[in-house]
């Protein structure tokens, strides 16, 4: 890790932060969280425009903030792609690239600049204002800057490079444009990336390794699919989004799974037990691992746990029909999608009974917390 | 037509110019990006000679700067010379009327800078003295633009502290605006006229460069 980017922060005001990240070379950690969670904050720490109140960070080996040590942002080999890319507007897509290779010969600073600007696809507009460009090549030549930064360190070892929101002003298809190419260059990036973003699917499209943070506390880090599907505990589950939380007792456990006990019904887990027989816990399945059931056929595998219900309500979303189910054994209600062309062939109108099957290898167990006391958390 | 005044009057205007527009935008800086204890103060006092009558000012000043005055003395045992009735007295004072002109406007074009802006400089590793010159005089330009025409225009015209300050002696402290003043005490009617009339013009002419020069800053950002 002494290459790559570490860092801990701790302080109580302005805003609060207790955030600890690893951010090796070469890997995009993605630092997600609702707005105000302090992601911005964290950022500008990294890059020294702001300072915790105590804590350290290093990079590269480098130390730049501890007790006593407050490495000015100059002297921080940080590529930094803003939310509003803060473009200058006195400067062409080309100077704007070259003011982060002031270092460096004139001559030099036009040819190293020309070449990230074709890095990132902007050949022929080198020479326009970015008022003169639209958003997305705005963004464009702000990640140009920011590479040219972070990557042309000559003798000195690669900085890191920090992402700000980096696709949160841009329409949906340049966006999907966008990330795509991020994703394909930072292939080729021996640097630490710390994308900061509040949209979940973006971390996990892009990251491989993502930093949950809530009220500037890091809650949990690893894979983006593990954090979305194995969250630690019930406050993390909702802050990924998932609403389908409900409280069980653990009844069997074994080296197979466990079997629980929910509103009078069995059900089969396949994750590796980490509760004991007795243990009331949380549990959660996401949408996708909720199944309908066709009427004339009951699986008989135990990967099926059979529930039915009555459809309280059902909305379509474009491809996709959201749907609230009230279970016949009480309770609080399940909701998952459908294709919506699925929905529309078996009537799944409110009203409608229906029967579900609870996949048993998405059923993730956690710590038993009140769900009712934490609801209006998120 | 006094060509003497006419060349000493831009004289006076160019030395303040030059000198103020460096000290303007030292104060102007800190006042648009700082907040500090009494900075309502410094700004209060910078805008006091919107305000104040010029022979108020010009009384002052002409107490400051007096042979019994500690800068008065200071300035003799240093140079030789007097700082009241003399050019360079009358610069001094000029330097001190013209700062609402010169500080207000580079303040409002430090203010419309994003802090961002200079952010974006310092993470590009630019030293602060190197963001200033590549970042923020370009963009507070519009701001520098005004400061200048103003304040040279305004020296050009300014009367009542010159009168005080300098007096009325001639290629040392009579600029055009107190040789006007003296044609017409002298009923030479044609001579004012002439002087007025060219005064007009450049005035004119320093206030249209400034909107020319804008529009092109603004033209070119858009």
């Amino acid at each position: 890790m002494a290459e790559g980017l570490s860092l801990t922060l701790r302080q109580r005001a302005p805003i609060a932060l207790d955030c600890t990240l690893e951010c090796a070379a070469g890997e995009l950690v993605a630092l997600v969280g609702p707005s105000g969670s302090g992601k911005t904050t964290v950022l500008r720490c990294v890059a020294g425009l702001d300072q915790a109140g105590e804590g350290r960070i290093t990079c590269g080996g480098a130390l730049w903030f501890d007790r006593g040590v407050a490495v000015p942002p100059q002297q921080r080999r940080v590529g930094m792609v803003f939310q509003a890319y803060s473009l200058l507007p006195h400067l062409s897509a080309e100077d704007n690239v070259a003011l982060a290779l002031w270092h460096l010969p004139r001559r030099e600073q036009r040819q190293v600049a020309r070449q990230w600007l074709s890095r990132v696809h902007l050949q022929g507009l080198e020479e326009r204002r970015p008022a003169k460009l639209s958003g997305g090549q705005q963004q464009r030549v702000a990640l140009a800057r920011a590479l040219a930064r972070a990557m042309s360190a000559g003798d000195q070892a690669p900085g890191v490079l920090l992402l700000d929101e980096p696709f949160a002003a841009l329409d949906q298809v340049t966006r999907r444009k966008l990330q795509q190419e991020l994703a394909r260059l930072r292939r080729e990036l021996p640097v630490p990336i710390v994308l900061v973003t509040h949209d979940l699917d973006e971390a996990r499209m892009l990251a491989d390794r993502m930093v949950l943070l809530h009220h500037g506390t890091s809650l949990q880090q690893g894979a983006p699919e593990d954090i979305l599907s194995r969250p630690a505990d019930v406050r993390i589950a909702r802050l990924v989004g998932h609403t389908n939380l409900f409280e069980a007792e653990v009844v069997q456990s074994d080296g197979a799974g466990a079997s629980l006990l929910w509103q009078g019904q069995r059900l089969t887990v396949s994750e590796k037990p980490r509760f004991r027989p007795g243990t009331r816990v949380c549990w959660l399945i996401p949408p996708e691992g909720v199944l309908l059931l066709r009427r004339d056929w009951t699986p008989r595998d135990s990967d099926h746990n059979l529930v039915s219900g009555c459809v309280e309500d059902s909305v379509a979303l474009g491809p996709y029909t959201q749907v609230g189910l009230r279970l016949e054994s009480g309770g609080l209600p399940l909701s998952f999608s459908l294709p919506t062309r699925v929905a529309r062939r078996y009537d799944i109108t409110a009203g409608a009974a229906i029967r579900v099957s609870l996949l048993a290898e998405s059923i993730h167990l956690m710590p038993w917390s009140d769900l009712s006391a934490q609801l209006s958390l998120s | 037509m006094d060509w003497s005044a006419l060349w000493l009057s831009l004289k006076l205007a160019a030395c303040t110019t030059l000198l103020l527009l460096p000290l303007a935008v030292l104060l102007a800086r800190p006042l648009a990006w700082s907040r500090f204890a009494g900075k309502g103060l410094v700004e209060a006092l910078v805008a006091l000679p919107l305000v104040l009558p010029p022979t108020v000012l010009g009384f002052y000043l002409l107490y400051a700067m007096g042979g019994n005055s500690w800068l008065g003395q200071t300035y003799s045992a240093l140079t030789g010379r007097t700082l009241v009735f003399s050019f360079d007295g009358l610069l001094v004072a000029s330097l001190i009327f013209n700062l609402p002109f010169a500080v207000q406007p580079i303040q409002r074009g430090f203010d419309a800078i994003p802090r961002a802006a200079r952010e974006a400089a310092w993470t590009c590793g630019l030293s602060p003295w190197r963001t200033l010159w590549r970042v923020e005089l370009p963009l507070a330009w519009p701001g520098l633009l005004s400061a200048i025409a103003l304040t040279f225009a305004h020296t050009l015209g300014e009367f009542g502290v010159v009168l005080m300050v300098g007096g009325n002696i001639a290629t040392e402290t009579r600029t055009v605006a107190i040789a006007i003043y003296d044609r017409v005490q002298a009923f030479d009617e044609s001579g004012a006229a002439t002087m007025s009339a060219l005064l007009v013009a450049i005035s004119f002419a320093a206030i249209g460069a400034l909107h020319f020069l804008t529009r092109r800053v603004g033209r070119g950002d858009g």
